[in-house]
Order: structure tokens, then sequence, then C-alpha cells
């Protein structure tokens, strides 16, 4: 669709996974994992709609398709979403409420290093580009926070992050999600 | 203003630094970045799925028509149409006119671009573009040109074209070049790098990485005569990430369905079947200019150096 997408590909590909981009319904068959990657989730969710691959993609991860979001992708899969559009509303398929670039404009992106639950201690480096917010996550688990808040969660097959893991060499969080997706 | 590498906090957490910079730009790929002039253009792009916004007082083709010296907007201007949106908001200053830069900072801006759309207050010096914690965006005809301005600092490069005119010809010609000069460095070894660098005008190191990635180290858009759905899916097969669209949109006949097509024909470039079908039926475009028929002087794209 639109964001960082080319990133990801080279990230899972770095990873031994084989990747394909997603713009219609029919580019989701036999998939075993999927990525909604960063970018604007005004922009992916409208052209989403306007092709109809928002109910097959929404349909497609509640049936258990492990998935990988990371910052936009986070906001279009969440229940609830502030600041965002006026009619502006995720997914629900995430049980948390994200406010749309929550921590400030692009001045105030930012580089800060993580602990991650599951990572043997060494820390992430996380970056966060006009990162949503993460107002309260419900019923996920939270695999990591950053001044007292999360910025990674898991519910199901679900892992979404504010940050993005494909911006560093880091390919920690891709080994994950691929072990994730090739258990199914 | 932050140190060279971006700033700390108290929280360990560091701003402003050359990844979060490019970082927004790598967002934006895919997408399609539109001026705008009001804050109600402005909404009609984010509702047409515009990725960012380029806020100005004037499109390019008005500021061509008018002629006089184009300067940075209004600050009550880029404030109203930074409210009225929630996706990135980009606004242009003059080249070299580090102040304006430093006035668009200090309004929050997501991104500035210093840009030869507006009239050059510096005619020898780029703005030092490092210091500051916003990003910058620049215009390029070349790679050389493209690389001097990732070396004072820009985290993002658009070709220029040829602002104002409706007319994809410039935007071609500035793509293809960009494209031959990275090709060009295939099997060069280390001191042709360093000839091709002087030929050019780049530094060395940073041609090296063109070699090493087979493209620019940073996100690169087009600009400059993008006007229909064809010229944007034209550009994004010639392998930019993205495009502008200044006067082609909100100087056409139906500005919300020309944007929400370009922004389909942006993502689906590859996809003749759905370019025809987005392409249909959107009114006039904008009447556009052959290029011969300006005067020289007038050229945008000469302008920055």
């Amino acid at each position: 669709m639109q964001g960082a997408f080319a990133e990801h590909v080279r990230a899972l590909e770095a990873v031994g996974a084989k990747t394909r981009l997603v713009k219609t319904e029919g580019d989701l068959e036999a998939l075993d994992g999927i990525v909604l990657p960063g970018g604007e989730s005004t922009t992916m969710t409208m052209l989403m709609e306007r092709v109809g691959l928002l109910e097959p993609l929404r349909n497609a991860i509640a049936g258990g398709l492990p998935t990988l979001a990371t910052c936009a992708g986070m906001i279009v899969l969440a229940r609830e979403v502030t600041d965002g559009m006026e009619d502006q509303r995720g997914m629900g398929l995430l049980d948390i409420s994200v406010r749309r670039n929550g921590y400030g404009r692009q001045v105030d992106s930012f580089e800060a290093s993580l602990h991650l639950a599951g990572l043997n201690g060494k820390t992430f480096p996380g970056v966060f580009i006009r990162s949503p917010l993460v107002e309260s996550t419900g019923t996920t688990e939270v695999v990591a926070t950053h001044d007292g808040r999360a910025v990674a969660v898991r519910q199901g097959q679900i892992l979404a992050l504010c940050f993005h893991p494909e911006l560093t060499n880091d390919r920690r969080l891709h080994q994950e999600f691929v072990r994730m997706a090739s258990s199914e | 203003m932050a140190e060279r590498n971006g700033s700390r906090n108290g929280n360990r957490a560091v701003k402003g630094s050359f990844k979060v910079k490019a970082g927004l730009a790598q967002m934006l790929k895919g997408g399609v970045i539109m001026d705008v002039v009001t804050p109600e253009h402005a909404r009609i792009a984010q509702d047409a799925g515009a990725c960012a916004v380029m806020a100005l007082e004037r499109v390019p083709a008005d500021i061509r028509k008018e002629g006089g010296v184009a300067r940075m907007s209004d600050p009550t201007l880029v404030r109203s149409i930074m409210e009225s949106v929630t996706i990135p908001v980009m606004a242009k200053c003059r080249i070299g006119h580090f102040v304006e830069a430093q006035i668009l900072e200090a309004l929050g801006i997501d991104y500035i671009d210093e840009s030869e759309v507006l009239t050059p207050a510096d005619e020898e010096n780029h703005i030092d573009k490092h210091p500051f914690k916003v990003p910058f965006v620049c215009g390029c005809r070349d790679l050389g040109e493209a690389l001097r301005r990732i070396s004072e600092g820009a985290a993002m490069i658009r070709t220029k074209g040829e602002a104002g005119t409706g007319n994809v010809v410039e935007a071609v010609r500035h793509a293809r070049a960009v494209n031959a000069g990275i090709r060009k460095l295939h099997g060069m070894n280390h001191a042709e790098l360093v000839h091709e660098a002087k030929q050019i005008g780049a530094p060395v190191e940073l041609l090296a990485e063109c070699q090493r990635l087979g493209r620019l180290p940073v996100v690169n858009f087009a600009a400059g005569g993008i006007a229909t759905p064809a010229d944007a899916a034209l550009m994004m097969q010639l392998g930019v990430d993205g495009v502008f669209v200044g006067s082609g949109i909100f100087k056409s006949e139906d500005p919300l369905k020309r944007a929400k097509a370009i922004v389909a024909a942006t993502t689906y470039f590859d996809k003749p079947e759905v370019l025809a079908e987005v392409s249909a039926g959107l009114g006039k475009a904008m009447p556009g200019l052959e290029i011969p028929a300006i005067p020289k002087d007038e050229l945008l794209a000469a302008r920055g150096w």
C-alpha cells in the first residue's frame, strides 16, 4: 500500500523468509504471516477500503494470521484511535487504545533503548517516528515500555510495536515474527 | 538548536538524530505529498489519501504567473494548516535562508523543503542542515547535486522537475539522470570512484554508499510537473519512492477526484488496469506549459547548485 514496506522486506529476507507485497485481496492467499508497516494510517486505511482489501484482511487477521504491526500498522489494528481523522477507526482487532502522534510532531521523534520481555536481557534499539502513544492496553500482554507507557504489545498472533525495528540492523523481532508465522 | 547528532533529554531518549529524520521520509514512501494553500485544501488532500501536505501561500503555477520574490509562507497560514490535518505538514524555505528554516522549526513543522520554487536567498550556499532537529528535503537534477545536498544534511531528496508547468518532461529527465549516475558506478574501483566524485562534485564516501546500495542513501521522490495519475505512475516506474504534486491537483477541474486518482496510481503504479480505471473521467487537468516557451531565466530548476 503505502509506507516503509521495502525495509520490512529486507529485514525478513535477511532472516530467511520469503516475502510478497500485498496490494489486493488475491495477494492474501496462502500467507503464513503479514506485516502492517509504518506509514500514514489514514492513507493506508483509505487505500485498503477503496480496493476492498480492508475486510478480507480484517477477516484473515481475526482468523489467526500471524501479524507484525509497526507504528501506523498498530493504529490500523487498534480498538480505539484518538486524535485521528474524524471518522478514523481501527480494525478493532487489538485491545488497545492509541493516540495518533501521541509523542508529538516530527521534531519530537526519538531513539531510545528498550528492554523487551523474552529478548535475553539485551536492549533493543527503539526508533520512534511520529509514534502513536498507547493509552490503555486492555487485555493485551505488554512486551516493552518506555517512560511508563507500553510500546510493544502482544495479543494472540499479533505483535504490535510503536517503534521501527525495520529501520535498524537488529533482526531479533523479525526473527520472532518468522518463528510465530512458521509455527502455525 | 540541537547538537549535530541529535539532542539527548532526561529519559535516555535522543531526538532529532539523522535516523529519525531520514526515517520519517521512509514512512512517506509509496505516497503522494500535495501542495496546499488553505486548511480546506489540506483536508481535501488528507481525505484523498495524501501521506503529507506542503503548506504554501501560492502554488508554483501562481508563483510563476505573478513573479516577484517568493518567500516562506506566513506562519499564521502554516499553523492553520498544521491544525487542520493529522498527517505530516511540510513547508518551504528559500535556498540558503537558514533563518526562515529556524522559524519553520520553531513552528514545529514536520519537514522543511529548501526549495528552488522560492527565490534563492544565497547564490552560493545552501543551508547547513545538520544542526536542525527538523528534517529537510532538497531538490536535485542529477546524482552530484543530490549527494551535495545529502552531505549538507538533507534527509530526503526529490528530483526537481520544472514546478508549476504541468509538464512531466523535466521530472523524467532528472529522475533518469540520477538513475544513470548510479548505474555508472557499477563495477568502479575506489580510484575510479574518487575520479567520478571529482567529476560530479560529490563526496566520495556518499558515492561509495550509492554504489553499495545501488540507489541513493535516502528516500527520493519525484516533483515538478506531475499532473495526471499516469505521470505519477511513470515516475514510480522510473524508480522513485513517491511523488510530490504541486499545482497539478488544485489547478485542475475536480481536485478531490484527481487527488484520489493520483494516490491510487502511486500505489498501483505497476497495474495498468487499475491506472486505466482511475484515469477515467477526471475532468480537465491543469493547463500545461511547454518548457521551451519559458524564458531561460525563469526556469526554476536552474536555481540551486
